[in-house]
């Protein structure tokens, strides 16, 4: 879960609230080499069940997993690592003003259903994202978008009303339609190197090796992911043979029977999901700097790392991972001191302490770290009332009625530090100077500029503790020792199938 | 009798109505928004009442209440709010899992309570029977999830017997992989169910055993096996068939807990998946079939109680004296 992935829902079906950013991932871990089945069939294991098979109509977090990459290809892709490569585009320009990108397509790229691919489809996929209707998670993104030719079938232009440095990034999220596809929450017309089998909801979707793929052949003949509820009796699937893999592991008790077994690998990729402790800046006490900067203090986010994850996770000090061009090691700043907690407390006219209550969504990690950030704060004399809700509760109470002090969530994608330059998120962090950077930074010329103007962004509101970053999740996938080729690190909850070898 | 048929059908027609009003009352009062699901975080005001009118929820409750009569009246359950595929083929699919699951359990349970529970009233006084007596209080203790780990530990995950769990993807058209992923689910709700009734049926013989008619019966000649046979199975049944029906319409929907134990895909995780995305079709297409199951189900065990026992026949309903 997570805002991203809030997969509200207990394990299953997320409330997409995907918050918006950036991610990546595809590529795989490196072992491999020697012989591989062709023909095999990959069985992965799942708790994110998609909600349907549109990504613009409120899919979720499952149909970015399955999908993504999979049946549905953009103009561009993101790789593992978080960069930006060219998929459909064969390549593109930009005007000197910034304001026109020309978009060429690759050759040859037919639709499942046999349809060539043309810059009218690229054109309607876009203005599905930009619908009225639409629930796509980047649709804020792209509203830069003013105008979209096509001036022949290969070509598409598109006028923007600002400069937008990440559009690119952001188009590597829009899925290339067949503009005459119908029934899409339902059926699917990608291009990409499987085609859709059969969903069986709250069982199984499978995906078929597609013959008509443009690229290279995908190194298996079929990847079925199935979706479990519940994180046991993923883990008993993985156990029996059921599935070879497990895209997202969210059970650290549970990975000691793989740890020391040598049939299964257990890899540690780089994760883009945060647990926030986040205020509400325009709630008293919070709207003081003093108390958000005391109560980071006063919390031991290291020993909350360790009893929630063991060995695995890291610290971070703002909201920016280290995979995101412009982190900086910020763990210092506001780094747990109760001393200085007590110090700042007093200086803010709270020597005795207060009370306040703390949101807190009903599933896992949420209770937990609930729990232990009020024993921390009751050493310095705040007192901490525990509300759990429902996520349904969460989206409605916390998100859209803002009526909450505090409270924990997850936030998944990476990038999104930028939702620190609008007032108007939930968390009410209101500073003028950090608004206009985000807004300078999204209208550079340079990834060099915008990376500078990131950096202060993200060393501003780590100094004002805008919301107190507790750690990073771990991203840990657990695969039989057979299989190669899949990707670890999953950033935004991708998960390319096609390089996967099954020995 | 025909009459007592008659009359008991239009009882189950108003019954059915009524409930269909509550359950379409009840979900609209419970707090959240199922644009919720659809949304995400990010989201403009505006997609947000852009996900309410695509889904129908921003109309009016009456009128969206005559549109599902309307619906149901011409046998279609509606169309999933998230998934956007109709409800009725859906709680069909989930139907194929869990009636097999239900009727197995139940017929596996009454098959090992209905002659050990009898065991434990005849042979109350010898250690057997007192052993089957303690056993099934113990089984009744037992949670059903606890039972479902244990089972998996032991005969999938030690013994790679059987799977420990999901359903084929195709179903019923694999019966050998279909039947093996039932095998651990059915016996674990057969043998918590089971528990449970043989502590009726134990009770139901005790009652039977002492009565006088059985002693009277056993006065004028008969043997203990012609006079069991003759009157007591008939007076014990009657009772037993109540429970019976309770425990097979709770174990329709109980099952939700196996289901999610053993991954299968059938009507309570759809039922489950369904309340936590706030669908109202499917919960209404979900709750609709099983309290219809539910109402059926009571009907069919209120007339055989009349069938096996005449003194019933003036009463309306319920047969347990």
């Amino acid at each position: 879960m997570n805002i991203t992935k809030i997969s509200l829902y207990s394990g299953a079906a997320l409330l997409g609230l995907t918050l918006t950013a950036c991610g990546g991932g595809a590529g795989g871990s490196g072992a491999a080499g020697g012989a591989y089945d062709k023909n095999a069939t990959v069985n992965i294991g799942s708790l994110y069940e998609p909600q349907n098979l549109d990504n613009t109509a409120g899919g979720g977090q499952g149909v970015t997993e399955a999908l993504n990459g999979n049946v549905y290809e953009g103009l561009f892709k993101l790789t593992d690592t978080g960069k930006v490569e060219k998929l459909l585009a064969k390549d593109y320009k930009v005007s000197p003003d910034g304001l026109t990108y020309t978009f060429t397509l690759r050759d040859g790229v037919t639709f499942h259903s046999g349809k060539k691919l043309t810059s009218e489809d690229v054109k309607y996929s876009l203005e599905k994202v930009l619908a009225k209707d639409s629930q796509s998670a980047r649709k804020s993104n792209l509203e830069v978008v003013k105008s979209i030719a096509t001036p022949d079938a290969r070509t598409v232009r598109v006028r923007l009303s600002k400069k937008s440095i990440s559009f690119v990034y952001n188009l590597s999220y829009v899925w290339i339609v067949n503009s005459q596809a119908k029934n899409l929450k339902t059926s699917e017309d990608g291009t990409g190197p499987y085609r859709l089998r059969k969903w069986t909801r709250g069982s199984a979707l499978a995906l078929d090796r597609f013959a008509g793929y443009w690229g290279g052949a995908a190194r298996n003949k079929q990847a079925v992911f199935h979706y479990y509820k519940d994180a046991t009796a993923l883990n008993n699937a993985l156990l029996t043979g059921a599935v070879d893999v497990v895209t997202s592991e969210q059970s650290p008790d549970a990975l000691d029977q793989f740890k020391n077994n040598q049939n299964y690998k257990v890899s540690d990729g780089n994760s883009t999901t945060k647990l926030l402790l986040a205020f509400n800046d325009k709630a008293k006490p919070f709207t003081d700097v003093k108390v958000r900067q005391a109560v980071s203090s006063a919390i031991d986010d290291k020993k909350l790392l360790e009893s929630v994850w063991g060995g695995y996770g890291k610290l971070i000090g703002s909201m920016v991972p280290p995979t995101d061009p412009w982190y900086e090691d910020l763990t210092k700043v506001n780094a747990y001191d109760p001393a200085r907690a007590k110090r700042l407390l007093a200086e803010a006219g709270y020597k005795k302490g207060f009370t306040f209550t703390l949101e807190t969504p009903n599933y896992d990690p949420h209770p937990i770290a609930a729990t232990f950030i009020k024993s921390q704060l009751a050493k310095v004399g705040v007192t901490v009332k525990i509300n759990t809700i429902t996520p349904d509760q969460w989206y409605t109470k916390v998100y859209q009625n803002r009526d909450f002090t505090a409270t924990l969530q997850e936030h998944v994608n990476d990038r999104d530090l930028v939702w620190y330059g609008d007032p108007n998120f939930y968390w009410g962090y209101d500073n003028k100077q950090v608004t206009q950077w985000v807004d300078q930074a999204e209208q550079a010329s340079t990834t060099a500029e915008q990376t500078r103007l990131l950096k202060k962004v993200n060393r501003k509101t780590a100094e004002d503790a805008a919301s107190d970053w507790l750690y990073l999740y771990p991203q840990i996938v657990v695969a039989n020792s057979k299989l190669s080729g899949y990707p670890v690190n999953g950033l935004n909850s991708q998960f390319y199938a096609y390089d996967i070898k099954k020995g | 009798m025909a009459r007592y048929i008659l009359r008991r059908l239009a009882f189950l027609l108003v019954s059915l109505a009524l409930a269909s009003v509550v359950l379409f009352v009840l979900l609209r009062l419970l707090p959240g928004d199922p644009a919720n699901a659809l949304t995400s975080v990010g989201a403009a005001p505006e997609q947000i009442a852009a996900a309410r009118h695509s889904i129908g929820s921003d109309r009016p409750l009456p009128e969206q209440f005559a549109h599902w009569i309307g619906q149901l009246a011409s046998g279609d359950l509606g169309t999933s709010f998230i998934s956007s595929l109709p409800v009725g083929p859906e709680v069909g699919a989930r139907l194929r899992v869990t009636v097999p699951l239900t009727l197995a359990a139940f017929v596996l349970a009454v098959l090992i309570a209905v002659p050990a529970g009898f065991l434990a009233a005849y042979k109350r006084r010898t250690w057997y029977g007192a052993l089957l007596n303690g056993v099934s209080q113990l089984g009744i203790a037992v949670p059903v999830f606890w039972l479902g780990m244990v089972l998996i530990a032991v005969f999938a995950l030690n013994g790679g017997w059987l799977p420990a769990g999901g359903f084929p993807q195709d179903g019923w058209a694999e019966p050998a992989e279909a039947m093996r992923s039932l095998v651990l689910p059915v016996a674990t709700i057969a043998l918590v169910m089971s528990a449970s009734l043989i502590r009726y049926v134990r009770s139901a013989t005790l009652d039977v055993l002492g009565s006088d008619y059985l002693r009277t019966a056993r006065a004028l000649g008969s043997s203990f096996g012609r006079a069991m046979w003759r009157h007591g199975l008939r007076n014990a049944a009657v009772p037993v068939i109540s429970i019976l029906g309770i425990e097979l319409a709770s174990t329709l929907l109980g099952a939700v807990v196996v289901e999610s134990v053993y991954a299968l895909p059938g009507l309570g995780s759809l039922l489950a998946t369904g309340i936590a995305q706030h669908d109202y079709p499917v919960i209404q297409g979900v709750l609709f079939v099983s309290t219809l199951a539910v109402l059926l189900i009571g009907f069919a065990a209120d007339i055989l109680q009349r069938i096996i026992d005449p003194r019933l026949r003036g009463r309306l309903s319920g047969g347990a004296r």
